[in-house]
Parts: C-alpha cells; structure tokens; sequence
C-alpha cells in the first residue's frame, strides 16, 4: 500500500469494482480496498439481472452465469399466475449469476486494468482536512496505514458507513429496508427457465419471496420483508421456514444467506468535497425489486469517469463532482429509482384481497415486456379502480 | 445491555445500516457494538435483524 493515490475505493463488490476499473482504465493510480478476506464471500444477493442491462458492462460467462432465464412469473396470495416473457420473450428476460465468481471477476478485471486491490483491509475513518474527505485510515493485517487520495470512491454497500462517517446521512428508516433470508434449495421440482415471485401481505409483509433457479433442480430461495414487520417469532428467516415447508417440505438446504436492501429514496445528495458514494451505499438498489447490481455498476463505472475528469481539470471539489450526481439522477436510472419508489409505496400496504384481485385480473393477459413500467400500465388497464385510489401514480407513469 | 450472539449472526450489515447513531459495524468476521454512541437504546437493530442475533440483557 503506498501513502498516496489518485483515487481509492472503499469496497470490493460490483460498484468498487467498476468504479476501479474505470478509474484505473483512465490513467489514475487506484487502490481498491475491501475488508471482507475473499471478495464476494458470503454473497448478500438473489443473483437475478436483466440480459440487457448485463449486456451494458461484460459478456456474459458460462464460469459465472448460473441460470438462463426467459420468464417471469408473478404469484398472487391465492396461488394465481401471471406470465412475463415466456415465448414472447426473444431470447430476453434474465440470468441468475454465480456472484462469488462473478464479483471476483469483476475485481480482477479492475485488478488487470491498473488498480491495486487489498482484501482483508477495512477502512475505520476518512481523513478529513478543513472538513473535506482527503483519504482514509485503513487496517490490515493487524496494520494501521494512512491513505491519501484526492478523490474517496464510497462502494461500501448496504452498512455505508463511510459517508456517514464523513457527515452524510445515510441511514435507512427502518419501514424501508427490506430484511432478507434466502436459502440455496436443492432437489426441487421448479421451472428451470423461469424466477417466480410471490405476492401476499400474509406471507411476505411489505416484501416480497423469490424462487430464483440456479440449475437442475437448485433454486435461490429467500424472502424481504419490511423492517417494521420483523421481530421475534416473525423474522424474515421464520417466515421463509413457513414458506419452505409448504411449497418445498423436501427441498434440502445447503447455504443459508442473509442480507438487508434498502428501499428507500436516494440519498439526496451522492457526492461531497473529494467524494463520491455508488451503488448500495448512496441507497440505490430499486425500491420494488431490491435489484442492485446494475445500478451498482452503472454508478461506479459512472463514478471511475467523472473522478478522472476531475482530477485531470485539477478541481474536485463537490461543484465539480456534481455532474455524477447530476447524471444518474436526471437520467434513466433517476428516473426508473423515481417511478418505482411511487409505485412501492402505492403497492407495498396493499392487503391479500386486492392483491388477487389484481392477479386474478392479469392472468388471461400476456406481456413480452418485463419492465416495472410496462408492468404497472397494465395493472392499470385491467383494474380502472386502482385509476381512482393512486391517480398520481398513474400520471407519474 | 446489547448483547451480540454470535453464533448466530450472519454478518450481513442489515442493522448497521438502519442505526441511527452508527454505534454498529462490522469488523472481522463479527459485528461489533460501540456501547458510547448506542445512547438511547432504540431496539431498531433487534427488530430488523433477519435472524434475531441482536438481544437485550437488561443490567
Ligand atoms: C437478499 C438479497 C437479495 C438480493 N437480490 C438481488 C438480485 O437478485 N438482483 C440484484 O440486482 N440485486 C440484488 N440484491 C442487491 C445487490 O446485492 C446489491 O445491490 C449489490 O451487491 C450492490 O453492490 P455494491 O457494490 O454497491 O455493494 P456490495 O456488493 O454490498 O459491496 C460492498 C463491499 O464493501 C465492503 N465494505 C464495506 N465497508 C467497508 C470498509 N469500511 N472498508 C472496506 N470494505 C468495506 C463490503 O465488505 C462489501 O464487499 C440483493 C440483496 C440482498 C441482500
Ligand atoms: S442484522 Fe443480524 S445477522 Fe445481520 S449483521 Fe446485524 S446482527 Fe448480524
Ligand atoms: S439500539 Fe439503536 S442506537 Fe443502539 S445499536 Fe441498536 S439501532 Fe443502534
């Protein structure tokens, strides 16, 4: 490790990693540092992501892609079906990733583009000089190190301590981190092709379940429930037991894995003097899916590119750095974060008689198109009284 | 008291990231409670936890 670097990146998983990457690829000195001794290990994640949005960053590989999906079907609380993709899909839809191989590839693609990566070594503190972000106190192998860097990558996920720690606000009300168990599931009977989600108030509190295969007869199977629903007796581990014993009594259970995902607005603002936060820690996983890792890469790749300019224009001051913030958040993925936060509060605190109702009315219909958006246009269409209860929504669309 | 078990916890940062005072972190392989900044005992950790690692020994 040496004293000083263009950039460091505190985080090892797909946002560090791109974010790293980028930087590297760019002409910076990177560090890229990660506390946890392997690099996605445990995996925190269901594994799902969109073909298309993959396609944006790295080919897919037969070494990390686990399953091959081409639908996706939604579950009502009475068992009712309705279909996204399937025949209409095009050969689109979604994989379920290997994601201890794959945040490893990812590592080592920035670790091939120039960046210096350190596992095991865990940031405690930034430094800050006249109240702005100059680097960070890091610990190794039982070493303290202080590490300058004239911009500071905040990648440190879900805890996102380190922008905290530098005076944002990152923490996530408690109604809006959903608590999560999944178990990988082996020998069961499950559609290999395609990731089911199960709907009910009952089931899944303000959340929701997910059957995600990962091959022949394995499936990542877990559950999100809201933070205020958990508690002893109903935490998101006992709900997922009643889950399994009533769909998959023989399915045998061979990892267990835990894990919270915000669901939450955006922080408000995602950069500082010297820093930018990306991915899960500036609270950018999807309010109604949870998914993460797109957004992730997409805002540290984005990261990588505004932090090279910066330092080249020799300004990094939060001014400066504004244009990545100014980026995400006027673009696509402002937008979709936007839209589906209105549509997880209208959703969310519906109970199991309207929620059958919606599936009931959607189960004749077909849908190529697996968006949030395109999704929620129909529910519109098929159920004209939801037009009265949630209007803003429905002009947000 | 916050008392952490953990042989239990899974190390998954879901409470971290709801507390309000930062006074959670996890550190090695364990997570770890600075007692100093966990002031008004809020319990929201012991509520979110997926696995009910985080209980309350009263003193
Ligand atoms: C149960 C569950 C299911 C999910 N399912 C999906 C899904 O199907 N599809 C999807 O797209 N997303 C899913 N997600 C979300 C997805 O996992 C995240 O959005 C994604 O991993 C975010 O990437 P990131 O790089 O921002 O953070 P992370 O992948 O969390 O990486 C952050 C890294 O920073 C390290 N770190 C933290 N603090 C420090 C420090 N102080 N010093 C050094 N290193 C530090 C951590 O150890 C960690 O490795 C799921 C999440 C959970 C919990
Ligand atoms: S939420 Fe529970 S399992 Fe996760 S780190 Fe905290 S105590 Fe451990
Ligand atoms: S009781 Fe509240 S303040 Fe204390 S550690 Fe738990 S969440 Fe943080």
């Amino acid at each position: 490790m040496k004293e000083a670097y263009d950039c460091l990146v505190i985080g090892g998983g797909p946002g560090g990693a791109l974010a790293a990457k980028t930087a590297a690829e760019k002409g910076l000195s990177v560090l890229l540092i990660e506390k946890r001794p392997a690099i996605g290990a445990p995996v925190r994640c269901a594994e799902g992501i969109g073909k298309e949005a993959l396609a944006e960053f790295i080919e897919p590989d037969p070494k990390w892609v686990a399953a091959d999906l081409d639908k996706a079907i939604l579950i009502g609380p009475d068992g009712t079906k309705f279909t996204i993709g399937g025949d209409h899909a095009g050969g689109k839809v979604g994989y379920v990733l290997d994601r201890k191989v794959f945040d490893r590839e990812l590592v080592w693609q920035a670790a091939e583009a120039g960046a210096e990566v350190q596992v095991h070594a865990r940031a405690s503190a930034p430094i800050m000089i006249d109240g702005k972000v100059s680097g960070a106190i890091i610990h190794q192998h039982g070493q303290t190190y202080e590490v300058r860097a004239k911009v500071v990558i905040a990648a440190d996920g879900v805890e996102s301590k380190f922008a905290k720690w530098a005076g944002i606000n990152t923490t996530v009300p408690l109604a809006e981190l959903e608590t999560c168990a999944q178990y990988i599931l082996n020998d069961i009977d499950i559609d290999e092709r395609a990731n089911l989600f199960y709907f009910s108030f009952d089931a899944a509190p303000w959340g929701y379940i997910w059957v995600f295969p990962k091959g022949h007869r394995c499936a990542n199977v877990g559950i999100g429930i809201a933070g205020t629903k958990s508690g002893d007796g109903h935490r998101a581990k006992d709900y997922l037991d009643r889950f399994i014993a009533r769909e998959f009594p023989n399915g045998k259970i061979t990892e267990l894995i835990v894990g919270g995902v915000s669901a939450c607005k955006p922080l408000e603002s995602t950069v500082a003097d010297n820093l930018i936060v990306v991915g899960d820690a500036a609270r950018l996983s999807d309010p109604i899916t949870g998914g993460g890792i797109y957004n992730a890469m997409y805002t540290g790749r984005l990261a990588g590119e505004v932090a090279a300019d910066a330092i080249k224009n020799g300004d990094t001051s939060r001014k400066a750095l504004m244009i990545y913030d100014k980026t995400w958040r006027e673009g696509s993925l402002g937008h979709a974060l936007a839209r589906n936060y209105a549509v997880k509060e209208a959703f969310i605190k519906m109970d199991d008689n309207k929620l059958n109702s919606i599936i009931h009315s959607m189960s004749d219909l077909s849908l190529d198109d697996i968006s949030v958006k395109a999704l929620v246009k129909e529910i519109f269409k098929a159920n004209p009284w939801l037009a009265l209860e949630l209007p803003r929504l429905l002009r947000a669309l | 008291m916050i008392h952490i078990r953990r042989d239990v916890c899974g190390y998954c940062g879901a409470c971290v990231s709801v507390c309000p005072r930062g006074a959670l972190e996890l550190i090695d392989a364990y997570l770890t409670v600075d007692e100093t900044l966990c002031k008004d005992k809020c319990k929201i950790c012991q509520m979110v936890c997926p696995l009910g690692a985080i209980v309350w020994e009263e003193k």
